[in-house]
C-alpha cells in the first residue's frame, strides 16, 4: 500500500485556480483553504459541523468545510465567496445581499450566499419555503433570517429576469 | 478542532478496501460521507490510526433492482435517496426519513452506510431502514454474509459489524403499493430524532395485512415495535384499534432520558408519534 503517514500530495481546483500542496491528512479542508491558501472568507464558526458558516461549493453541491478532509477534495473543484465576484462586479447573490440587507455582522454571510448559490444553480425559482429549507443549515445568530430569505429572493427574481 | 493524526488511504476498489481494513483490524475506519466520523475524531472521541476512504469505490456505489429486492450501495449519500426513482417507487420509506436528515449540506454528504455502521440511537434512517425490513450485505478477505438489520445494530453506536468487514449495500424488498410514513420530533438544536418513528403498512380488502414499524431515539438503538405491529395484523385500523397498539410502542424498551426529554415524555412522544406515523402511512395506502 502506498500511503505515507505524513504528507500526501492534493491537487485542488480553488474558484478556477488550480492548487497543488502536501497535506497532513487530519487537515480539515476549511484550515486549508484559510490557512495555506489565505482564503479567509470562508469563515468557521461553531467546528461542529452545525452551524454551516464555513459552506463552500464542492463539485456543485454545498458542503460543510469544517466537516471534510482536505484529502477528500483531491482532484475536486471549490467555489468560495471569494471566487463570487466576477472583474469587481458583485455576483447576483452578492449584489441582492447588499441591497436587500441579508446580513448585520457579516460573519455567516460566506456561508448564506454559499447555500444561496448553490440552491438557486438548482432551482432558479424556489419559493420562500424552499429557500428557508436551502438555509436550514445555516446559523445566524443577527438577522432572524428575515432579510437573509428576502436577499435570496431578490437573487431569484433577478436571475429569472436574465439580469 | 483537528483529528488526532492518522493515516489516509483513498482505497480504488473493493478488494483494497477489505485488505486494509482486514490488515489493521481494529485499528482502521471506513470513512463514507464522514459526517459521523470525523465530527468524532475531532473531538477525539474516534482516534483511528488508519482512515480508508471510499469515496472512489464503485462496488460500494447504485441502485438496482434484483428480482424481489432493490439494491441499495452502501455509498449512497441521503441526497440520492430523496431523489432516486427507484427508491420512490419500490422504497419510499427511505426517501422520506433522509429528507429528515440533520440539513442540506449534511445531506448532500451522509450516506445510508455511514448511517447504518455508526448506528447512532437518535438517527432517522436506522428506523425507516428497519420498518423497510432491510438486510445488509457485508463482505470481507473471511467471505460475504448477510444479516438483517435488527440483528446487526446492537447498541448505541454498536453493531455487528466485524473489524475486518465493509458494508458493501443493503437490499431492501420492494413494495410499491405499501403505504408508508416518517413522523419525527426533533431535538430543535440537533435535529436529531426525540422520537422518529416509521411505518409501513399493506392493505388487503381494507384490512391491515402487513405492517412495520421502525422506532428511532427512543431506546440504546432504533426498534421494531413488535407488540404494535400484533395488534393491528388483520384490523381495519380503527381509531381505537390505533390507540391501543400505539401505546404499547415502548413495551420492553428501556427508554432513553436526559436533559430535553424524560423518559415520561419520550414514551408519550412515541404513541403520539407512532399513532400519526400509522395513520398517515394508512391514509397513504387509500390515496
Amino acid at each position: 500500500m502506498e500511503s505515507t503517514e505524513d504528507l500526501v500530495s492534493i491537487s485542488v481546483t480553488v474558484n478556477g485556480r488550480r492548487y497543488a500542496d502536501q497535506v497532513e491528512p487530519r487537515w480539515l479542508l476549511a484550515y486549508w483553504l484559510r490557512d495555506r491558501l489565505g482564503l479567509t472568507g470562508t469563515h468557521v464558526g461553531c467546528d461542529t459541523s452545525q452551524c454551516g458558516v464555513c459552506t463552500v461549493i464542492l463539485n456543485g453541491q454545498a458542503v460543510k468545510s469544517c466537516t471534510i478532509l482536505a484529502v477528500q477534495a483531491d482532484n475536486g473543484t471549490v467555489l468560495t465567496v471569494e471566487g463570487l465576484a466576477q472583474d469587481g462586479t458583485l455576483h447576483p447573490v452578492q449584489a441582492a445581499f447588499s441591497e436587500a440587507h441579508g446580513l448585520q455582522c457579516g460573519f455567516c454571510t460566506p456561508g448564506a450566499e454559499m447555500l444561496a448559490v448553490a440552491l438557486l444553480e438548482e432551482n432558479p425559482h424556489p419559493t420562500e419555503a424552499e429557500i428557508r429549507e436551502a438555509l436550514d443549515g445555516l446559523l445566524c445568530r443577527c438577522t432572524g433570517y428575515q432579510h437573509i430569505v428576502q436577499a435570496v429572493a431578490l437573487a431569484a427574481e433577478r436571475k429569472g429576469r436574465g439580469a | 478542532m483537528i483529528p488526532e493524526r492518522f493515516r489516509y488511504h483513498r482505497a480504488r476498489s473493493l478488494d483494497e478496501a477489505l485488505d486494509l481494513v482486514a490488515q489493521a483490524p481494529g485499528q482502521a475506519r471506513i470513512l463514507a460521507g464522514g459526517h459521523s466520523l470525523i465530527p468524532l475524531m475531532k473531538l477525539r472521541l474516534a482516534q483511528p490510526q488508519w482512515v480508508i476512504d471510499v469515496e472512489e469505490v464503485a462496488e460500494l456505489r447504485g441502485i438496482r433492482e434484483e428480482g424481489e429486492v432493490l439494491h441499495i450501495g452502501a455509498m449512497t449519500r441521503y441526497r440520492e435517496l430523496m431523489t432516486d426513482p427507484l427508491v420512490a417507487r419500490d422504497a419510499p420509506l427511505l426517501a422520506l426519513a433522509a429528507r429528515r436528515v440533520g440539513d442540506l449540506q449534511v445531506r448532500n454528504r451522509g450516506t445510508v452506510g455511514g448511517a447504518l455502521c455508526h448506528a447512532d440511537p437518535a438517527a432517522d434512517l436506522p428506523a425507516a431502514a428497519l420498518a423497510s425490513d432491510a438486510e445488509l450485505e457485508l463482505r470481507s478477505r473471511r467471505g460475504q454474509r448477510r444479516v438483517a438489520l435488527g440483528d446487526f445494530l446492537q447498541g448505541p453506536l454498536t453493531t455487528d459489524l466485524k473489524p475486518d468487514e465493509v458494508l458493501v449495500a443493503i437490499h431492501v424488498p420492494r413494495r410499491p403499493g405499501w403505504g408508508v410514513a416518517y413522523q419525527k420530533f426533533p431535538h430543535p438544536a440537533s435535529g436529531y430524532a426525540v422520537v422518529g418513528v416509521a411505518a409501513a403498512i399493506a392493505a388487503e380488502s381494507g384490512r391491515v395485512a402487513r405492517v412495520c414499524l421502525g422506532v428511532t431515539g427512543v431506546g440504546p438503538r432504533a426498534y421494531r415495535a413488535a407488540a404494535s405491529e400484533e395488534r393491528l395484523v388483520g384490523t381495519g385500523l380503527d381509531p381505537e384499534v390505533l390507540r391501543a397498539a400505539s401505546a404499547v410502542v415502548t413495551d420492553g424498551i428501556a427508554v432513553n432520558h436526559d436533559q430535553f426529554a424524560s423518559a415520561e415524555y419520550r414514551r408519550h412522544l412515541a404513541a403520539t408519534y407512532a399513532e400519526r406515523a400509522l395513520a398517515a402511512a394508512w391514509a397513504a395506502i387509500q390515496a
